[in-house]
C-alpha cells in the first residue's frame, strides 16, 4: 500500500489555465501537481491556433523565447462570405512586425508541451496518463481526487480545476448548470500542408510573417464563424457553429468544412494542399451568462472549464493563461492564513472582476443571446452586403442612382426599415 | 447537406489514437429504448468523427468509439449518452492540435 499522495494544490488539466496555475505555484513554492489525461500535455488540446503574447508576462521570464511558435501575425483579414462572394476588410500594420509581437499562430500539442517542461522546471510535478473522475470531498470541502490509477486518491489543500469545455469536475462539483446547446460551438479544424514559398506568396508575406482571415456570413446556414490561419509549412482551417444551429438545420462537421473549403474566396489558398490532421473541438461560446460558479470550497475554476472566451475577439487561451495565474495568487494569499473555504478564495473572483477577463465577458454578456435571436444578423445582412458591393462594383451601364435605389429597395424588402434601425440599436447596445 | 470533397473516414486515418481495446468503449448509451423512440436521431449527423451509426439491419445506434476526438458535443446534444473521458493515455493523441 502505497502512502498517502499529499500535495498543497492539484491542478486538473495541463492546458494554458492548469499550466500557467502551476508555474505561479511552483515558482512561489508551493507543491503542486498537474494531473493530464493525455499522454502528454497539449495531446487532447485545441484551439484554432492565435495566442496572445501578453498575458505571458509574469509566467515565463520572456516569451515567445523558445517557446514552438509558427508565425506572429502582421495582418488580420476579415471577410463576410455570402454563396460565391465575399466583402472583406483588413488591416496590416508596421507595429505588429515590431516585437514584442502581439500574437503567434500556434500548434497546441507543442505549445501546451512547451509550457508544461516550463512547470517542471519551476518545480511543479506533471503527471500523463490520468484521468481524474471525481472530487474527494470532507465536510463539504474538497480534500482532493479521484483519479483512475489503482490507489489513485490524491490529497491536497486546494484543487483548480483547468480541463477544459466539458469540465467533468465542475460538474461533479455542481458548480454549473448544464451546458446549453447554444452555449458552445463545434468546431472542426484541418492543418492542411503547404510549401513555405506558396504560403509566403499567397498570403503577401515573407519569413516569420503571417496572416490571420475570420469569416462569417450568410455562405453558412447558422451562426458560423470560421478561419484560415497561416503556419510556417501549412494553414489551419476551421469552421464552428453554434451546436443548435446545427442540431436544427442538420449539419454534419465534416461536410462544412468541405464546404467552406469549396468557397472561391478560400479554395485558391489552399489549393495543393494536403491535410495532416482532422480535430474536433467545443468552443465555449455561451459568454458570462453561463459562466460557471468560479469558486467553491477549497477549489477553483479557471479557463474553458469556466467558459471564459470572449468569442468577438478571439480569445480564449490568453483568459485561461490569465484565469490560471489569479487561481494561483488567490491561492497563495489564501495559504498566508491555512484557509481555503469558498469565502478565503473569493480573491479570485474578485482579480478576474478588476481585469479584463470579466470585463469583457460582461461587456459582451448580450451578444450570445442577440446572435441566436435574431438571424437576419448574421444570414441576411452578410448577403445584402455583398448583393450591394456587386451592385456598385460591377459596370453594366445602370446609373449609379438607379443601383442605390434598388439596393434600398432590397433592404426594405429583405428587412424593412424599423427592422434596420432596431437591429442596429441592439448592436451598438451589445457591442460598444 | 450536400455531398462535398474529401470523406471523414480518410481524415482520421490521419489523426493518432490509441484505442483502448480492454477498456472498451468511453461511450455508452444510457438507455436503448430511447433511440429507438428518437426521431431527430442527431447523433448520427452532429459528430464530426461520425461515431455514430445505426445498423441498417437491427436498426440500432451503434458507436465506433476508435474514432472519437473526445469533443464532447454528442455530450451536449444527447441526454442520453453516458459520457466519459477515455481511460489516461488512451483515444486521440493530436499531434498538431
Amino acid at each position: 500500500m502505497s502512502s498517502k499522495l499529499e500535495y498543497d494544490v492539484i491542478v486538473v488539466g495541463a492546458g494554458p489555465a492548469g499550466l500557467s496555475a502551476a508555474i505561479v505555484l511552483a515558482k512561489a513554492g508551493v507543491k503542486v501537481i498537474v494531473l493530464e489525461r493525455g499522454k502528454f500535455p497539449g495531446s487532447k488540446n485545441v484551439m484554432g491556433g492565435v495566442f496572445y503574447s501578453d498575458c505571458m508576462k509574469g509566467i515565463v521570464d520572456e516569451f515567445p523565447g523558445k517557446a514552438p511558435v509558427e508565425r506572429h501575425v502582421i495582418e488580420q483579414r476579415m471577410w463576410i462570405l455570402d454563396d460565391g462572394s465575399s466583402v472583406g476588410f483588413n488591416h496590416r500594420n508596421d507595429l505588429f512586425n515590431k516585437k514584442p509581437y502581439n500574437c503567434h499562430t500556434v500548434f497546441r500539442a507543442k505549445l501546451d508541451r512547451w509550457l508544461a517542461a516550463e512547470a517542471e522546471k519551476a518545480g511543479a510535478l506533471i503527471i500523463n496518463n490520468t484521468v481524474v473522475r471525481a472530487p474527494l470531498m470532507e465536510n463539504g470541502k474538497v480534500i482532493g481526487v479521484k483519479t483512475d490509477r489503482p490507489d489513485g486518491d490524491v490529497f491536497a489543500n486546494c484543487v483548480i480545476a483547468t480541463d477544459g469545455v466539458n469540465s467533468l469536475f465542475a460538474k461533479a462539483m455542481g458548480l454549473r448548470k448544464k451546458i446549453k446547446q447554444d452555449a458552445v460551438a463545434i468546431a472542426v479544424k484541418e492543418v492542411i500542408g503547404l510549401d513555405e514559398e506558396v504560403i509566403n506568396n499567397r498570403f503577401n508575406i515573407t519569413g516569420e510573417e503571417g496572416v490571420t482571415i475570420e469569416m462569417t456570413g450568410s455562405y453558412f446556414s447558422g451562426e458560423t464563424m470560421a478561419f484560415l490561419y497561416t503556419n510556417k509549412k501549412s494553414v489551419s482551417l476551421g469552421v464552428g457553429m453554434v451546436l443548435k444551429d446545427v442540431i436544427e438545420n442538420k449539419i454534419n462537421p465534416n461536410d462544412l468544412i468541405e464546404k467552406l473549403k469549396k468557397h472561391p474566396s478560400v479554395a485558391p489558398l489552399i489549393a495543393g494542399g494536403e491535410t495532416k490532421e482532422f480535430l474536433a473541438h467545443l468552443i465555449p461560446e455561451g459568454g458570462y451568462k453561463e459562466m460557471p460558479k468560479l469558486v467553491g470550497n477549497g477549489v477553483m475554476i479557471a479557463g474553458d472549464a469556466a467558459m471564459m472566451v470572449d468569442a468577438i475577439h478571439r480569445e480564449g487561451s490568453n483568459l485561461a493563461i490569465t484565469s490560471g495565474k489569479f487561481a494561483a495568487e488567490a491561492y497563495l494569499e489564501a495559504a498566508k492564513n491555512g484557509d481555503f473555504s469558498e469565502k478565503a478564495l473569493l480573491p479570485y473572483v474578485k482579480k478576474l472582476q478588476d481585469s479584463f477577463v470579466l470585463k469583457d465577458l460582461k461587456k459582451y454578456k448580450g451578444v450570445p443571446e442577440l446572435l441566436q435571436t435574431n438571424k437576419r444578423l448574421l444570414l441576411k445582412y452578410p448577403k445584402l452586403l455583398n448583393q450591394a458591393a456587386f451592385e456598385m462594383l460591377n459596370v453594366d451601364g445602370v446609373p449609379v442612382k438607379d443601383k442605390e435605389k434598388l439596393i434600398w429597395k432590397t433592404v426594405k424588402k429583405e428587412i424593412g426599415i424599423g427592422n434596420l434601425v432596431k437591429d442596429l440599436f441592439k448592436l451598438w447596445r451589445n457591442m460598444a | 447537406m450536400e455531398e462535398y470533397g474529401m470523406k471523414v473516414e480518410d481524415k482520421l486515418y490521419l489523426n493518432g489514437y490509441k484505442t483502448d481495446e480492454a477498456g472498451g468503449s468511453h461511450l455508452v448509451i444510457k438507455d436503448v429504448s430511447v433511440c429507438e423512440s428518437c426521431e431527430l436521431k442527431q447523433c448520427l449527423y452532429i459528430c464530426a468523427c461520425s461515431v455514430y451509426e445505426q445498423n441498417e439491419n437491427t436498426g440500432r445506434i451503434e458507436i465506433n468509439y476508435e474514432a472519437c476526438v473526445e469533443c464532447g458535443t454528442c455530450r451536449i446534444a444527447c441526454d442520453n449518452i453516458d459520457w466519459n473521458y477515455p481511460r489516461g493515455g488512451f483515444g486521440i493523441a493530436y499531434k498538431f492540435g
